[in-house]
Formats: structure tokens, sequence, C-alpha cells
């Protein structure tokens, strides 16, 4: 039972190549970190992995089975970095945190989302308000593995420490597998219980 | 002498778009000093009113905007007039990305702004590690990093005596960051005064003299740079932000920030506050003083008994 990149190789039509060979597994319970130079690919693989795209070789496998294989919400779901690019503009954010099905209580609760929030726009939100709905949002009861790409990047240290106290329970409490892309290498000593890096091998 | 910038009490407030015409208080009670050849950063989460300081120094917010309280320029009220003066010549802003450049307009003629020749479009590049050729180039041909050393270009061709910077490093990784960051510290080195404006507290504290705290629209604290890693910290909020940085204890607090329009009397960070009581909560204005060598707006501040 993981979620298992078997040599993805990907490059978009005409360009160069992004991702050669890349081969990953990420277990529930683990955490997984992931690091390496800007450009290097990083937010490429997560969309391979969510399914947002579809390696030129290569295979990604959701506890053995491709990701085509199952209905209702991905159990791999992808967080991005920019969350205000990551909702509807025109719906209400009550709407939005309730596509996929509706959302627990509990997450809602832990996630300090405020009932008042939710008639809002995202224009009218902060991104470290509107990054707690995209993760409530992606935490529907089937998922299984959470791809976070520079989640709280943007956010201030508070709000990143509340979102990654949040995110640790939950993975233990489910289990979830978590793939955690940061740069920020003193973050992810302190979340992760593996670290890969997208660097190439050195020489020798 | 006369601080470069000095913003005592500054509230902005935007009068909504609907038929309720509420009026929502974004900034309410704003101040800091920025001296010349210093770099003070302005640290703060989103939504906590940072970026509308900066947009009210240029007087470019929108119209639906009111401002109170002052902006004083070398030592004279800054009107939007007198900004509109100054701006792109003595005062400048060096926005987020690379939306702020015009997609159609080769690099070259956006860093001169009309004004330079290519010698000194090629010097502003090149300060920056930039290739002549740059100036050929149109913005969707630059990476983010290249992209934000062309704001900088642009914006300091002038030698300004001042700057603001808005969040000028997110999503860049962090060798490019410190460059970015480098170049702002040789800008203040350089004589001028210079306003980072963060949610990035780790990374401002590397290159900062002095950092200002903002939440919820208000300045909470004023503080040497050194004051944070030296535990001499005032407001209970700069001690959270420290705190919860990774390499410090990773400790977060509960709550959130209230949103403009959401706070009520008293201090708006008093509901997560630990040192916080019902004087708090329910003072009607909180002064900003001076406590040892820095300014904050506590009522119980770090390193006083509480009763």
């Amino acid at each position: 039972m993981s979620l298992t990149a078997e040599t993805l190789t990907f490059r978009y039509p005409g360009r160069e190549t992004v991702l050669e060979n890349v081969s990953l597994t990420v277990s529930p319970g683990e955490r997984v970190g992931l690091s390496g130079p800007s450009g290097r690919g990083k937010t490429t693989l997560c969309k391979l992995l969510a399914g947002y795209e579809r390696p030129v070789q290569g295979r990604v496998l959701a506890d053995g089975n491709p990701l085509s294989a199952f209905s209702g919400p991905c159990p791999v779901q992808l967080i991005w970095q920019h969350p205000e690019s990551a909702v509807d503009p025109l719906l209400p954010l009550a709407e939005s945190l309730a596509e996929g099905g509706a959302p627990e209580a509990r997450i809602v609760d832990a996630l300090h989302i405020q009932p008042a929030w939710g008639k809002r726009y995202p224009a009218e939100l902060s991104a470290g308000e509107l990054q707690r709905f995209c993760i409530a949002r992606a935490l529907k009861p089937g998922v299984r593995y959470l791809l976070c790409d520079e989640i709280t990047a943007m956010l201030d240290p508070i709000t990143q420490a509340q979102i990654w106290r949040f995110l640790l329970e939950e993975t233990q409490r489910r289990p979830l597998g978590l793939l955690i892309v940061s740069h920020d290498a003193a973050l992810l000593g302190k979340l992760c219980t593996r670290a890969v890096s997208l660097d190439p091998p050195p020489a020798g | 002498m006369e601080p470069v910038l000095h913003v005592h009490d500054l509230s902005i407030t935007f009068t909504q778009n609907d038929p309720s015409r509420r009026d929502l208080e974004a900034v309410r009670r704003l101040s800091l000093t920025v001296e010349a050849g210093q770099l003070t950063a302005l640290i703060g989460s989103s939504g906590s009113g940072k970026s509308l300081l900066g947009h009210s120094i240029f007087g470019i917010l929108p119209d639906n905007a009111a401002v109170g309280g002052e902006i004083r320029y070398r030592g004279q009220t800054l009107t939007p007039q007198r900004a509109e003066r100054l701006r792109g010549r003595e005062i400048v802003l060096i926005p987020q990305g690379v939306t702020y450049l015009d997609p159609l307009r080769k690099v070259g003629s956006q860093v001169c702004g009309g004004r330079g020749n290519r010698a000194r479009v090629r010097d502003a590049l090149g300060r920056y590690g930039l290739p002549p050729e740059t100036a050929e180039r149109y913005p969707f041909e630059l990476s983010g990093g290249m992209a934000r050393r062309v704001l900088i270009a642009a914006a300091v061709v002038n030698k300004p005596r001042f700057v603001v910077a808005d969040e000028p490093t997110p999503g860049l990784d962090p060798r490019t960051a410190r460059r970015i960051l480098g170049h702002l510290k040789e800008l203040a080195q350089d004589g001028a005064g210079v306003l980072l404006i963060t949610h990035d507290l780790e990374q401002a504290l590397t290159v900062a003299d002095r950092v200002a705290v903002v939440y919820a629209g208000e300045t909470v604290e004023e503080a040497d740079a050194g004051d944070f890693a030296a535990g001499r910290l005032r407001h209970p909020f700069s001690r959270a932000l420290w705190d919860a940085l990774p390499e410090n204890g990773f400790r977060s607090i509960p709550g959130t920030q209230p949103a403009p329009g959401e706070t009520g009397t008293g201090c708006p960070f008093a509901p997560r506050c630990p040192r916080s009581d019902a004087a708090c909560r329910n003072a009607a204005s909180i002064p900003y003083r001076p406590i040892r060598g820095g300014l904050a707006r506590c009522l119980h501040p770090e390193g006083e008994e509480l009763s």
C-alpha cells in the first residue's frame, strides 16, 4: 500500500525534458520531504502524482491502481502554493469548500475556519485564510495521500506552524502519506520522516 | 537628523462598493520610522494591511479608500500631490512580480522609464548581474528571479532616496532570495532609506536594521532586528512569531488574525495572547510607547511581571 511513481519521464510537447526516470514511493504515515532548486520539476512531479499531467513514460499507482481506476474524489490530492489561484473567484468559499462532498466539521474547526468566511469571495480573504479552505477541501474521507507544494511559503510563521500542527495530527490519525515540497530546510527538518532531493546525484 | 520616512497613526478605510456602503477599516494605527542608510522591515501576515501602507505612501490607493493620520517624507507631510511629483524619482516602489512589467514593452525601455539612455540601462542591468541583451527581452522571456532584478534595476536607476520593496522574494529559491535581499541592503548602505514589506520574518532578519511588526492593521512593536534572537522582544505577538519559526520551536498559538472590520475594542491580539487580561480586551486605545529602546503597543509587555 503506497503511492508509487515508477520511472517517470515528462516533457511538455516540443520542450526539453523536465523529469527523467524519476521514481518515488510514499507510504501512509510517512512524511517525505522533497527539495531541489527552482525549475527542477518539483511542481511537475506533484502534478504527475495527482493526475493533473500524464507522464511520457512510466506510471503512477495509488495502492496498486492507476488514478483513473478511482471514482469520487481522487485519493491523491495536491495543495498548491498559491491558494488564491486554486479557488473559483466567483464562488463564495462555502461552495468551494463543498466541492467533492461536504467537509467534516471536525476538520473545519481544527483549521480555525470561521463560519462567516464561508459567505465571502476569495478576493475578500487573506492567503492564510484561503489556504485553510484548500486544505479542508482536499481532506475528503477517501483521500490517502496529500501533496503539499510550498503550501505555507507565503504565510506568516504562526499560521505556518498552526497548519502543520494540524496536518501532522491528521496524518497520524488516518494515516495519510505526505509529500512535502519546500525550500525551507528547517521546516523540512521539523516535518519529515524521510527526505528526497531532485538534485542529480553527485558524480563519482 | 530627520528620518526619511515617518508614519504616524496611519489609518486606511475602504467604503464598500456594495449596497451596504459599509466602511471597512483595513489599517487602524500604523506607525513606523525609516532612517536614511537603514533597512526597516515591516512584518505581518497576509491581510494585516502591510501592503496598503506601501500603496498609501505613493498615493496609489483606490478611490474608495480614505486615509487618516500622517506620512512625513524628509520632514514634510507627504500629500498625494507631493508623492506624485517624487515617485519614480526620489521615492520608488519595487513591486511584487513580473505582472507589474508591461508585457508588450522590451525590458530596456521599462528600466529607464523613457528618460535614460542605453548606457545607463546597461549599467543598471549590470549592477544586478543581468547581461546587456536583457534590455532587448520581453518580460515573458525572464525567469522569476530575473524579473525581480529587472524591477529593482528599474526602481533604482534614478538613485532614489527612499525605496519600498513589497514582498520581493516569494517563489524564489533561497540563493536567489538572498541575492535580492542583498541588493536591497546595498541600497541602504549607499544611503537610501529602505522599507522591506514581507511576511517572512526569518529572511527579513538577515538584512534588517529595524523591524516593525503589524497585526490586524496596527503596528504592535518596533524593535532592533537583534532583539529577536536576543530575547529582548516586547510584544507577545512578536514573541509568538519568533517562537513559531521551525528552528525556534515551531510553536503555534490558536485562533486567527481578525479580518478588517472584525476588530472590536482593545488589543486585536488579546483573544490569542497568553498575557492578556480584561483590561487588554476593553481598553479604548493602547498607547504605542517606548519600552527598552523599542516601541510596543501593549499593556503587559514581555519582561514585565504579570499581576
